[in-house]
């Protein structure tokens, strides 16, 4: 695949007010995003990523290295020139951002009318894009008649108007409830899928990026501290912003709270088993207990998709004679991340009840 | 004086006002609005952010607004002779009202241009938009309601300053209150101009608020 947006070593400082020192919101970042992909960028707010996104249609423009979108330069282009670009990348926003002085159709063809679209066509894009995204009976109505899921739709619809190649989303589904934000992720799934759009996706929510990434960076002050395949950051995070990211997403591995009270509970060793598409499955767990003898009963965990891949883990209680349970921890070992709690008479609190298998894996 | 005399005399000041009061609101309200478009977009940070013509026009409305109408219309003296030819009568006049006039309105303008959403403006420039369509298509569009309110705000002040006509002899509803009746101790003369007054802006402002709802269909 090539590369459709390309950071090289872009930087942008925002002078600081007064006597403010001078912010470095993106700093020196090199990254490649690949055409036909979508792209998370993930961080906390202040860590640049919405500076990042708007180096990509050249809202901002960068202080020191360049941003190539398809195939063009932008450092070098002046504002005039940059309006056609502009014009080629479609951009939606937290708070939508739709003219309230203009119907559901009126914000669609917006960008038509900048584009220079005769009415006739204009008029028949945005029926067809009303329809794409599923509002198409909205047409007439006022922006501040919809709810925050059809404002984003009307967002969509405006921002694929003119057949972008790529789509920007920045925190795009912030503002909505879990329900529509599921919506809204699948409609965005479908602009990927079905028109080819490449999408980079600007968010503080994991879950964003668990549902609909291919790939991911991470920022922390201004700079990507991880990026790559959105199921590999996820199951062998090797920052801590990233780790952090990941256990908001996964609930599925004890805190320290909840193994004091899985001790209190179960009485055998307890050992939390990691579960992926590479390092083994729950029916990999089930054979190897079965093979040495050993009770396992499931008291903790869960098993999600990260990019559409099997991921979580297990947390088990196991039960058994003799070294059957130290032999069956073993053999689990070989082919998954285990961290080992032991028992409620012989805790073992190093074996860090809230790291990730794929960190283990590494080590 | 009987109203026989007066009557046509009051016909004759209600004509001079409403030609001072309506080129002035054509005239000032096309400059304000440019030059509150202009206070607008060159704020450090917005479309066309540029700190020495904001700091220029800035200073110029800070400075203009606040002096007394009256002080004005002299200090003007020496521009309304070259602009007008002559520093008297009602087109001289009606020149130091469109002037103050502008200015008044340019802070209207920009006050309620400030209170649009960044994030519209934002979304238009990365529709590639040029400034001058944003400011076609969503500046005023998004705006115009408290637009329409700010013009007819300042047509009451537009109407007010058409009173003192008199000290420059453009006549008008002010200068035939004084003359026909406070300097004749003719308080019914006075109250009748006193209540055509009041009822236009009535008629002005209800027509103001119409308009204002219409353009706020949201």
């Amino acid at each position: 695949m090539t590369s459709i947006i390309s950071f090289r070593d872009a930087t942008k400082v925002f002078p600081g007010r007064g006597r403010g020192q001078d912010v470095r919101a993106v700093d020196g970042v090199t990254l490649d995003v690949r055409a036909g992909e979508i792209f998370g960028v993930i961080g906390y707010s202040g860590a640049g990523k919405s500076t990042l996104v708007r180096l990509i249609n050249a809202l901002e423009r960068v202080t020191s290295g360049d941003v190539v979108v398809d195939g063009v330069p932008l450092a070098s282009l002046g504002e005039a020139r940059l309006r056609p670009v502009r014009a080629g990348i479609g951009m939606i926003f937290q708070q939508f951002n739709l003219l309230a002085s203009r119907t559901v159709a009126g914000n669609v063809a917006y960008p038509l009318e900048v584009a220079g679209w005769s009415r006739a066509r204009r008029a028949a894009r945005v029926a067809e894009l009303l329809d794409f995204v599923g509002i198409g009976e909205k047409a007439g109505a006022y922006p501040s008649t919809l709810s925050g899921g059809q404002k984003q739709r009307v967002g969509i619809a405006r921002a694929l108007a003119t057949e972008p190649r790529i789509l920007l989303a920045d925190e795009a589904t912030s503002a909505l409830d879990p329900e529509t934000t599921q919506d809204v992720l699948a409609l965005l799934q479908r602009v990927n899928r079905e028109l080819g759009i490449t999408v980079v996706v600007i968010t503080h929510e994991m879950d964003v990026v668990r549902s609909i990434c291919h790939r991911v960076a991470v920022m922390e002050h201004g700079q990507v501290v991880e990026v790559g395949d959105a199921y590999q950051v996820f199951s062998a995070p090797g920052h801590e912003v990233t780790r952090r990211f990941v256990e908001t997403a996964l609930r599925d591995r004890p805190s320290s709270a909840v193994l004091a009270r899985l001790r209190k509970r179960h009485a055998g060793r307890i050992v939390t088993v990691g579960v992926d598409e590479v390092a083994g499955s729950s029916a990999v767990l089930t054979r190897v207990l079965r093979e040495h003898g050993v009770d396992g009963t499931v008291v903790y965990g869960g098993i999600t998709e990260v990019a559409e891949r099997p991921y979580g883990s297990l947390t088990v209680e196991l039960v058994g004679g003799g070294g059957a349970v130290e032999g069956a921890v073993a053999a689990l070992r070989a082919v998954t991340s285990v961290a080992d709690h032991g028992t409620a008479a012989h805790p073992a609190p190093d074996a860090g009840p809230v790291t990730p298998p794929g960190k283990e894996t590494k080590r | 004086m009987t109203w026989d005399r007066l009557g046509p005399l009051l016909w004759e000041a209600f004509g001079q006002t409403a030609y001072m009061v309506l080129i002035t609101l054509v005239v000032g309200g096309f400059f304000g609005l440019v030059l509150g478009l202009g206070l607008y977009l060159t704020r450090p940070g917005n479309l066309l952010a540029h700190r020495v013509v904001f700091a220029v026009l800035n200073v110029a409305v800070n400075v203009v607004r606040p002096v007394p109408f009256i002080i004005f219309l002299v200090a003007l003296g020496p521009l309304t002779r070259l602009f007008v030819g002559r520093i008297i009568g009602i087109e001289a006049f009606t020149f130091s009202m469109c002037f103050m006039a502008s200015f008044v309105f340019a802070r209207l303008v920009e006050q309620n241009l400030v209170t649009i959403d960044p994030g519209v403006v934002e979304a238009a420039r990365a529709m590639g938009a040029s400034p001058l369509r944003i400011v076609r298509t969503v500046l005023i569009p998004e705006a115009l309601a408290p637009l329409i309110l700010g013009y007819t705000f300042l047509f009451v002040g537009v109407l007010d300053m058409s009173a003192i006509g008199g000290y420059l002899g453009a006549g008008g509803l002010g200068d035939f209150a004084i003359v026909y009746g406070y300097r004749q101790y003719d308080w019914a003369v006075t109250a009748v101009v006193v209540v055509i007054i009041v009822l236009i802006v009535q008629v002005v402002q209800a027509l103001g608020n119409r308009l204002a709802r219409r353009a706020l269909r949201r």
